[in-house]
């Protein structure tokens, strides 16, 4: 049975945020709202890491664990999604969720706390497929077939998406090419093994 | 006579608050009944019901997967 889950890939990771940009306007998320976003560690210091987070979608989600109104669904394909209609947007679940992916919307003079809104893994919500399931959860893109466009969108491929075990095999295939240490980044990786004698260009050949 | 019909009134105007009053005590149900720790909303449509996947979910996972290998360029490179 899939279970579909999100890897990010530290060592790749450049906080370009191609992933918080395409989700925002694949699902046309609302003003303040970050469904996904970028966390960067150790900033502009070496050791610098950056990591794109979003809903993890949890195999036992404490969000749907805390949640008074039982809103939260877990979809037979692993996807952890929500009732907007259901949602009195108190926020427990906010409190409850290590990685901090449920997003509230704070509009009007007040900042009156509206309903949840989350990653949906591009699984739309529940609900009858038409247009006020998109305005309220965004795009089906599962149901296309397609992956989250976040994972699709992004340069490096740091950021994976699909079935936990397909993701890993990947993951374990990179880094099993990429090897350790010294041989992932440095002199050797970009110019070749050391002793490698540089080639002059062919006549003619652009630089 | 009109004594007594006077108290009649009055005691039976009494009840008739008494019966109003504690009408408006009475706790009716005022939300939907949730059952603790299952889904209340609405049903959500599995990704490979529809046209396109005729229901197969095998047809859908063999999709998804295949679509997920495009993430690694050790293969898609070659």
């Amino acid at each position: 049975m899939a279970r579909m889950k999100f890897l990010c890939d530290v060592s790749r990771c450049i906080e370009c945020n191609g992933c918080v940009t395409a989700c925002k306007n694949e699902n046309d998320v609302p003003w303040g709202v970050n469904r996904r976003r970028v966390v960067t560690i150790n900033d502009g210091v070496p050791g610098e890491r950056s990591v794109s987070v979003a809903c993890m979608h949890c195999s036992d989600a404490p969000c749907a664990a805390v949640c008074p109104v039982d809103c939260f669904v877990r979809t037979e394909d692993g996807v952890v999604l929500h009732d907007k209609d259901l949602c009195i947007g108190c926020g427990y679940c906010f409190y409850a969720c290590p990685f901090g992916a449920p997003q509230f919307p704070q509009q009007g003079a007040f900042g009156v706390r509206g309903k949840m809104d989350k990653c949906t893994f591009c699984a739309g919500g529940p609900g009858p497929d038409n247009e006020d399931r998109v305005k309220k959860y965004g795009r089906d893109r599962l149901a296309e077939g397609k992956l989250p466009l976040c994972a699709e969108m992004c340069a490096t491929k740091a950021l994976l998406a699909g079935d936990g075990e397909v993701v890993a095999n990947i993951y374990r295939e990179r880094v099993f090419n990429r090897g350790k240490g010294a041989e992932v980044w440095g002199w050797g990786t970009a110019y070749g093994p050391p002793g490698a004698k540089a080639e002059p260009p062919a006549q003619g050949a652009k630089s | 006579m009109k004594r007594r019909m006077f108290f009649g009134s009055l005691a039976t105007l009494a009840a008739g608050v008494a019966v109003v009053g504690l009408t408006g005590c009475g706790e009716r149900p005022q939300v939907i009944e949730y059952k603790q720790g299952k889904y209340q909303g609405k049903p959500y449509d599995e990704p490979w019901k529809g046209k396109q996947w005729n229901d197969s979910r095998q047809d859908w996972s063999v999709a998804i997967d295949t679509r997920a290998q495009g993430q690694n360029e050790y293969k898609r490179i070659k």
